[in-house]
């Protein structure tokens, strides 16, 4: 199964290490091959470096592609986390 | 030691980026870069070797970096994830292949490789945009060091090997090693370089460390076993201080530990006389990162929130969303249960660098403040726009510094008025009841303060330019800085007028200037009849304390009578003379100077 969504980012400061940390961790739970997209970069979801190579700003978009069994629940657990502002409250 | 009393006695000036005090020895942290030896290697197995060395570093790096990370789970704030990060940097696949394609593709050793990917990472964050993002090459630095370390048998921290109690002092430190310092040998930090915003000085405040950064050149003026004092709060560092100084600083000290310990059971207790008059306690902040500790020294709200760091050291005014991100944070949180936002009080040389505005021969009295936002009322708007969408969020005030007369309070009333109709007419949500107040700092704005009190919802009397501005003191200048005295009769007499005008007209009067937070000054202003204190979040709970105990009676009583005294030194000494006798115990700790 492959799943692709994208998301605006709407936490304070973007992708920055303390997000990329929770997405890696979450990316980590699953066992579909999970991908990062922002203007024509395609990134690891597992690579923390990766993922802050994207410079994603505030308000930035994210296209994510989980493809794998569990895609459909990878994809929950992102919306879940980018829709909580990764707890920034 | 003999030589001690030779030793000459600096005194270095930076920036407090973490409050406290510690006195203690030098330990200055060599930052030499390694050097990192090239060798080309032809033989396939050789190279294999060097793959497998690379990893085993790897393995012994994590391992080393897990240790702390065990060391600190049980704590609250950033430092355990910032650790987290840099383990996850150390098994990023894309790092990892891409230093052993390069040992196997180029035929080099390993520690080269290593900085090949660095560099390559050097290049892509370099061309980021973001300034918090770029900066997180220093994380990606960080953690190469540290492999770099194992490959070439260096071994450990330097950190990890202080032994005996320690002040640090280097250039600059990565946040890993402020991570680390948490831990009884580590006293404070200083360095060369950094700012308020540094992720390093954010994570020393989460982590209690006093800590000055930016005092430029500290690593060329301390050698090993110096003596030192750092305070945080300040922002100063004396290198080989003599006697009396350590003296005083020590009782600093212990100002701040029993702070600590005895005083911060009873900060969150209301801040109530004994006859019955509560007073608003709020705190003086700059970050959203400060909350926890505000709320953890019993702040109920947020009386000042400086909003400068926005502006400054960037090349763009900052939007509306990043305004109202920060804002919608501090108003949101449960615990505070109301937060004022100052609007920026910087003048046009301080940030975007705008060639139109020449430099100033005296900043302090130029255009800054509502000045500049009147004559820039684009930028101002931008931030009157993130507080106005804040305030649908939880308890929201707005705050103009430097108002010096009526006609700039209604200019300013004027703007915010059509940025809320342009609010309303895009149905975006505000509070329509959201309270709008001055800084009462400019004598001229202290001596109208009946008319400027049937304008606005509340004042806040900013004692620092108060008193800078009606004894025409600069309090910087090292020569005239004695005459600085937030207990002159005139300085006690503005404030009794503004309080009396704004109580006349029913709006509320509060302080949030330092005086607000100095013990000595408690009974004093409690007496003076001021409804809201506003200081740094240590001091609140030894001001929150002598409320508790006093009574309106007496204060009123106590400001009766300095009111009759002339003499800025008979109210000081009337005054000191008072709360010695009337709080023994807290007196001791807070009596510094």
């Amino acid at each position: 199964m492959r799943v692709v969504r994208t998301f605006t980012l709407k936490n304070a400061l973007g992708l920055h290490a303390r997000v990329a940390v929770m997405m890696v961790n979450t990316a980590k739970q699953f066992s579909a091959d999970i991908y990062f997209e922002r203007n024509g970069i395609v990134v690891n979801g597992r690579s923390i470096l990766g993922i802050l190579t994207l410079a994603c700003p505030k308000g930035g978009t994210i296209t994510i592609t989980a493809e794998g069994e569990d895609a459909a629940g990878a994809m929950e657990a992102f919306e879940k986390l980018i829709e909580s502002r990764f707890g920034e409250d | 030691m003999a030589a001690q009393g030779l030793k000459k006695t600096i005194v270095l000036k930076g920036i407090g980026v973490s409050p406290g005090v510690a006195c203690g020895k030098a330990f200055p942290i060599d930052h030499r870069p390694i050097t990192i030896p090239y060798i080309e290697i032809s033989d396939r197995d050789f190279l294999e070797k060097e793959v497998a060395r690379f990893i085993r570093a790897l393995d012994s790096s994590t391992a080393e970096l897990e240790a702390i990370k065990n060391k600190l789970d049980a704590e609250e704030g950033i430092g355990p994830l910032i650790i987290e990060a840099h383990v996850m940097i150390l098994r990023d696949t894309g790092f990892i292949r891409s230093t052993i394609e390069t040992i196997r593709k180029r035929g080099i050793n390993a520690e080269w490789a290593l900085e090949l990917t660095l560099s390559r990472y050097r290049d892509v964050f370099g061309r980021m945009e973001d300034v918090y993002l770029k900066d997180r090459i220093r994380d990606v630095e960080d953690v190469v060091h540290r492999v770099l370390r194992h490959l070439l048998g260096a071994g450990g921290e330097a950190i990890s090997d202080i032994k005996e109690e320690a002040i640090i002092v280097a250039h600059d430190l990565s946040p890993a090693e402020t991570v680390q310092m948490k831990g009884k040998n580590i006293l404070a930090f200083a360095t060369d370089v950094g700012g308020k915003t540094s992720h390093t000085a954010i994570v020393a405040r989460s982590l209690s460390i006093p800590a000055v950064v930016g005092l430029e050149n500290i690593t060329k003026k301390v050698r090993k076993e110096d003596k030192l004092i750092v305070d945080g709060t300040s922002g100063v560092v004396i290198v080989n201080p003599d006697q009396e100084t350590v003296r005083r600083y020590e009782d600093k000290k212990r100002h701040y530990r029993i702070l600590e310990e005895d005083f911060i059971k009873g900060a969150g207790l209301p801040a109530v006389t004994k006859d019955g008059r509560g007073i608003g306690v709020g705190a003086n902040i700059e970050f959203v990162e400060e909350i926890p500790s505000a709320i953890y020294h019993g702040a109920n709200g947020v009386g000042l929130f400086r909003t400068e760091f926005f502006y400054v050291n960037r090349e763009q005014s900052p939007t509306e969303e990043e305004h109202y991100e920060h804002y919608r944070i501090v108003v949101e949180n449960k615990d505070i249960k109301w937060a004022t936002f100052r609007t920026f009080d910087l003048g046009g040389d301080k940030f975007i660098s705008d060639p139109r505005l020449a430099e100033e021969m005296n900043p302090a009295m130029g255009l800054r403040a509502v000045r500049y936002c009147l004559r820039e009322p684009d930028i101002f708007e931008v931030q009157l726009r993130g507080i106005l969408r804040a305030s649908a969020h939880g308890n929201t005030g707005i705050m103009i510094p430097m108002i010096s007369g009526l006609e700039e309070i209604l200019e300013v009333k004027k703007i915010i008025e059509k940025v809320k109709d342009d609010l309303r007419a895009r149905r975006i949500p505000f509070n329509e009841g959201i309270k709008l107040g001055i800084m009462v700092e400019v004598p001229s704005a202290a001596m109208v303060a009946d008319a400027l009190a049937r304008e606005v919802d509340f004042f806040s009397i900013g004692t620092n330019d108060l008193i800078q501005y009606s004894l025409a003191i600069d309090r910087v200048n090292e020569h005239v800085g004695y005459l600085y005295r937030p207990c002159h009769p005139a300085v006690l007499r503005l404030i009794r007028y503004v309080v009396e005008a704004g109580h006349r007209a029913g709006i509320k009067v509060a302080m949030c200037g330092e005086m607000a937070g100095d013990p000595f000054c408690t009974m004093l202003l409690l007496g003076l009849e001021l409804d809201g204190l506003s200081m740094t979040p240590l001091a609140i709970p030894l001001v929150k304390r002598i409320i508790r105990e006093a009574t309106m009676e007496e204060a009123k009583k106590l400001v009766n009578h300095v009111m009759g005294f002339d003499r800025t030194d008979q109210i000081e000494e009337y005054i000191k003379d008072y709360m010695r006798r009337r709080f023994p115990d807290y007196c001791a700790v807070a009596d510094v100077e």
